[in-house]
């Protein structure tokens, strides 16, 4: 246990704290280093590694209540917990007695249970809100990296607020609960939950708070007028399950009508009353709390949200053109795809002096890139390749660049067909075609269609990086950034200064993995690094 | 180790208290009386809880006198024998698991052994407990697997709804039932051993009548005694049991019906075993518990452990703290219905409506009828008083000679294998030797999935015998999460905990939850049997990757054994000379440090 509250400790003196008095800090840190590592020694040597161990968390005397400072920060609440911990740690002090008259409402924070653990996921809460909490207790269950771990309090109470439920994350240090010491200031603690629970929850989207305590838990008490018992204090008989689903979808199980047999509360009334469908007997998941207030009422909620974006006065409307309408389906069709990004530094100043002494011949930055992406492409064939049916890959018998060309009020990509093969001055020429073709709206299906690869280059306009979107039905696009002079480290340790330009290529994860794309655009840097066989 | 070296050294040593005439040579090596620590296989028998127990000593002469062996034959057996001669050397009432392992083990020594049944043979757990219920539980075993689809997932598999036939599952039960039954049968008649047909009861001393209802009786004499009657499920007053909707373990193994909503009154082993059964076939299980918490026999840590994994996220809810103090069953169009009241104030609680209520409120001794007041012993509880050495005491606290008891009857330990192991001790007795069993090595399961399993003493009970007896207790915990096989298996929820003695390395106590839980307690349970200490059984090696190895992870992470670092040899001191001044100069440090850091915390603060 005290190995655990000294590990505590550590973790919980980020440097930025107490900086003012840096040599308190560093013999707070030597003392609490010293008990970690000799007192300890046996405990510590495999800390909780393996073991599961129950183990006491702070509810810190955050003073929630008559703190100077309103917001409740965790660096607020930190710097108390640390007065506290000397305090403790010096047993003699008189100063700890003043401290938690204050703290009426305690938080409950994500504890460190190892010192790898950065963020831990709350497994189940042992108690529920207002359980009458006693020194010691279990409280939570939560998973770090490597074991699941009872957590107990540390302090008499009432749990008043659970700030992250089940099943979700929360970072070392966050509040995942309220504890208030009495029965009056639990309302006072939702209210702090209801406002806190936005800010440290692991699914941040809605960064904007959302409006008071209503909107956090909202009941669907749609039903719920309908028929209220009112004949007398009517027994209610629900089955355990359905009891459970109840808690969990945050239903008042008084107000559901049983339809069980000898009128019994069953799980389906409750997934009726939730508006969910019938689960198939399985334990329904966590992740269907958040559908849970979509009962009748609210129509279909994504087109609901799209006709609810605010008109403003004075714009105009303009319909897509044909090209736009098909760059916009597409777009949509590639959220199906799940993509993921790598980005790699190249070096290009042999590149660039290639260039310098090509570039006369007709030689365009467009067709040495495609050239070297295709001559990379060539000996890492599964970039190439691309994922039709979501069940197999497609190799492509041709390594087809597609780039892509801004064109007035539009995106097209024409694609040069066997880039791999052709020779850069072919290449170029092609390419020339290919723009006037495609300025000219010209350009035939395949010429547009038929590539395995694309390639963005926004680095003429001193974009440095950039995220492309992948196209449906490719494989992988790289985004191509300006060349900049950067300065550079060698190993000896000496600076020099070099081009470098970051290239940033989406994959689709389906069939391109991290390590694939590595290896690709290693190969490709050394390409762009040693562009002599570009010319070849 | 220890127990053989102690073996061989006693023998030259002791020497025989009394003659006897006709003991085979073997045994009048050793005395009736003295070397008490001196065991048949090294059982110890420093346990605890035979505080209450005195020794006989003078009546052990008597009953050394009166002793003869059969080793040889029948014939021979009445060389200088007592006053009378007797039909058997061994009669047992009962052939349950603990009759059985009994007779089997008196064959062994030569005894003429009957054994009286006046049911089936095979007793309690093979007929209406352990057995049966490992059928219904291999079933809801493989029903949970296949329900979960996040684990087969997890696996790469993919199954279509499962489902089953009660009938099918029923038959799978009885039919176990009824094989294990011709086994044991058969296996007793093929020793020779007679099965004698009928209610056993006891005349007088070494005197037994057997026969059935309505037949005459036939009265048959024994040099000994053994009372194995076994129990019957107990239901507590107010509880109507109808064998329909409000049944007992005996009725719910049948497994006539699956109710929707079944009450389980009572959370121990057979209680969260049919939890188990229950729930894994779709019912929905409502636990009444009389004590504060659920679980109450096990180690808190693993009760807690199992509750999260076994109760809440299984469709399964709870009332402590409560009795049924009224059990009505289902009729008239009317659900079974519960009362509920405050087990210590006794005021009304509450009333359920189930489907169906499984008393699992324990077990009671099976003694009435056995004509105990023939023999002036008077049962406490409906138990049967006996002894350390299951020799069974009489109302005036005397042993009553040639007469034993084991297994449920006596009370000891509730556990087939313990009647059995007990049984086992007396014939040892009968024959001669010392034995005592110790109690603390003997495992205890509970086949849950996953299972749950330990041995010897519990954490609580633990620090009470520490705090009595003045030494300290370490706890040494490893997770399922960390062995290969059990994340092989995806099974990786689990826990094993060692409580042991850091300054001698005894093991105290060895609790398992996880998978297979129930075949791995054999390693702790035959160490604490055996005196193995823990900086020997930590070199023991196991096979990788094996489930096996959470023990080997958590003997080796007993820390602070100390003959773990004062092992003679010269490197070591050496290395120990070092570490301690390095730890001395280390507090020394700290101590000035703390000086230093309080007084400037003192500044800072005021």
């Amino acid at each position: 246990m005290l190995t655990l509250r000294s590990a505590q400790t550590l973790q919980l003196t980020p440097p930025r704290l107490l900086r003012p008095f840096s040599l308190l800090y560093l013999i707070i840190l030597f003392i609490s280093l010293y008990r970690f590592n000799s007192i300890q020694l046996n405990e510590l040597i495999k800390p909780n590694s393996k073991t599961l161990n129950s183990l006491s968390f702070y509810t810190m005397a955050s003073s929630l209540l008559q703190s100077r400072i309103p917001a409740i920060s965790f660096s607020s609440s930190l710097s108390s917990g640390i007065q506290w911990r000397a305090s403790a740690a010096f047993p003699a002090k008189p100063r700890r007695k003043s401290s938690p008259v204050q703290a009426k409402i305690r938080e409950i924070f994500m504890p460190a249970l190892s010192s790898t653990m950065t963020e831990g996921k709350i497994v189940s809460w042992i108690k529920s809100e207002g359980d009458v909490l006693s020194k010691g207790e279990s409280v939570v269950v939560v998973e770090s990296d490597k074991a699941d771990m009872d957590v107990e309090t540390f302090y008499d109470g009432i749990l008043a607020a659970i700030v992250v439920g089940e099943g979700e994350t929360a970072p070392v240090g966050a509040p995942i609960g309220l504890l208030a010491e009495t029965e009056e200031e639990i309302g006072e603690a939702k209210a702090k939950a209801a406002n806190s629970s936005s800010a440290p929850s692991t699914h941040p989207p809605a960064a904007s708070t959302p409006p008071p305590p209503s909107a956090v838990a909202p009941p669907p008490p749609a039903k719920a007028a309908a028929p209220v018992p009112t004949d007398g204090p009517r027994k209610i008989v629900a089955t355990p399950y359905a009891k459970k689903l109840a808690k969990q979808h945050k239903i008042d199980i008084n107000s559901v009508v049983g339809t069980g047999p000898f009128g019994r509360i069953t799980a389906a009334d409750i997934e009726a009353a939730a508006g969910i469908a019938p689960s198939k007997s399985t334990i329904a998941n966590v992740a269907s709390v958040a559908a849970t207030p979509a009962p009748v009422a609210a129509a279909p909620p994504p087109k609901a949200a799209a006709n609810n974006f605010v008109e403003i006065p004075g714009s105009t409307v303009v319909p897509f053109t044909t090209m736009q309408s098909a760059v916009s389906k597409n777009m949509v069709e590639s959220l199906s795809v799940p993509t993921f990004r790598v980005g790699y530094p190249v070096a290009t100043d042999a590149l660039d002096t290639l260039y310098e002494k090509v570039k006369p011949k007709g030689v365009t930055m467009t067709a040495l890139l495609a050239k070297a992406a295709a001559m990379a492409l060539a000996q890492h064939p599964v970039v190439n390749a691309s994922c039709k049916d979501g069940k197999s890959f497609t190799y492509n018998s041709s390594i087809n660049i597609a780039v892509a060309v801004a064109i007035n009020g539009g995106l097209i990509t024409p694609v040069l067909q066997d880039a791999d093969k052709l020779d850069l001055y072919l290449l170029s020429q092609k390419w020339k075609e290919l723009v006037e073709k495609a300025r000219a709206k010209q350009l035939q299906p395949n010429e547009y269609n038929s590539g395995t690869f694309t390639l963005s280059n926004l680095g003429m306009f001193g974009v440095d990086r950039f995220d492309a979107i992948l196209p449906p039905g490719q494989g992988a696009i790289m985004a191509v950034g300006a060349s900049k002079p950067t300065v550079v480290a060698d190993k000896d340790g000496f600076f020099s200064v070099k081009s470098k330009m970051l290239v940033n290529v989406t994959a689709d994860h389906r069939v391109i993995y991290g390590a694939d794309l590595a290896a690709f655009l290693q190969t490709f840097s050394k390409i762009v690094e040693n562009p002599d066989s570009l010319t070849m | 180790m220890h127990s053989l070296v102690s073996l061989s050294i006693s023998y030259p040593h002791t020497s025989p208290v009394i003659a006897r005439s006709n003991n085979t040579f073997e045994h009048s090596l050793v005395s009736p009386s003295k070397p008490r620590n001196l065991r048949f296989c090294g059982l110890r028998k420093e346990a605890l809880g035979f505080s209450q127990l005195k020794r006989f000593e003078s009546h052990r002469v008597l009953v050394s006198s009166l002793r003869h062996s059969k080793k040889l034959s029948a014939s021979l057996s009445d060389n200088g024998s007592p006053p009378k001669s007797f039909d058997y050397d061994l009669v047992i009432v009962g052939a349950g698991v603990g009759g059985h392992g009994a007779a089997l083990h008196a064959v062994e020594k030569g005894l003429k052994t009957a054994i009286i049944e006046g049911d089936v043979v095979g007793g309690t757990c093979v007929n209406r407990g352990c057995v049966p219920s490992k059928a219904l539980l291999a079933v809801s075993g493989r029903m949970r697997e296949l329900q979960n689809d996040h684990h087969l997932k997890a696996l790469g598999l993919q199954v279509s709804a499962a489902g089953y036939d009660r009938q099918g599952v029923a038959d799978h039960a009885n039919n176990l039932a009824s094989k294990i039954r011709n086994n044991l049968t058969n296996s007793l008649k093929a020793l020779g051993v007679d099965i004698l047909t009928g209610v056993g009861t006891i005349l007088g001393p070494q005197k037994v009548k057997y026969g059935k209802v309505g037949f005459s009786d036939n009265v048959i004499t024994a040099k000994d005694i053994i009372i194995a009657t076994g129990s019957v499920p107990f239901v507590p007053k107010g509880i109507e049991v109808d064998g329909k909707t409000v049944i007992t373990s005996d009725h719910a193994l049948k497994l006539e019906f699956v109710p929707d909503w079944i009450a389980i009154v009572g959370s121990g082993y057979i209680g969260l075993e049919f939890s188990d059964v229950y729930t894994a076939l779709g019912s929905e299980v409502t636990f009444i518990e009389a004590l504060d918490q659920l679980m109450p026999g096990f180690d808190p840590e693993i009760g807690k452990l199992a509750q999260r994994v076994l109760i809440n996220p299984r469709k399964i809810d709870y009332h402590t703290g409560v009795f049924a103090s009224k059990i009505t069953p289902a009729k008239d169009g009317k659900p079974v219905i519960i009362e509920l009241i405050d087990a210590k104030t006794k005021e009304p609680k509450d009333t359920l409506e189930v489907d169906a209520a499984l008393i699992a409120t324990g077990r009671a001794p099976f003694t009435k009828g056995l004509g105990l007041e023939n023999v002036n012993v008077v049962t406490q509880r409906g138990f049967v008083p006996v002894d350390e050495c299951m020799r069974v005491v009489d109302a005036d606290g005397n042993l009553v000679p040639h007469l034993y008891c084991i297994g449920d009857a006596n009370g000891k330990m509730m556990l087939a294998h313990a009647a059995s192991a007990q049984g086992i001790s007396v014939v040892e007795q009968v024959s001669g030797k010392d034995h005592v069993l110790n109690h603390l090595s003997i495992p205890a399961a509970c086949f849950t999935h996953p299972e749950i399993s330990m041995v010897g003493l519990t954490e609580p009970q633990a620090r009470e015998r520490a705090e009595k007896e003045g030494f300290e207790i370490s706890i040494a915990k490893t997770s399922f999460k960390a062995n290969t096989k059990a994340l092989a298996e995806n099974e990786g929820e689990g826990l094993a905990k060692l409580i042991y003695r850091p300054d001698n390395g005894e093991i105290l106590g060895v609790h398992i939850f996880g998978l297979h839980a129930a075949d791995l307690i054999h390693e702790a349970s035959n160490a604490i049997a055996l005196g193995t200490r823990i900086q020997d059984i930590k070199f023991a090696v196991h096979a990788h990757p094996t489930l096996s190895e959470v023990l080997d992870e958590l003997f080796k992470s007993a820390k602070g054994v100390s003959g773990d670092c004062t092992s003679p040899g010269k490197g070591n001191s050496r290395h120990n000379h070092y570490q301690i001044r390095r730890n001395r100069i280390l507090k020394e440090l700290a101590f000035f440090l703390r000086k230093v850091g309080a007084a400037i915390l003192e500044q800072l603060v005021f």
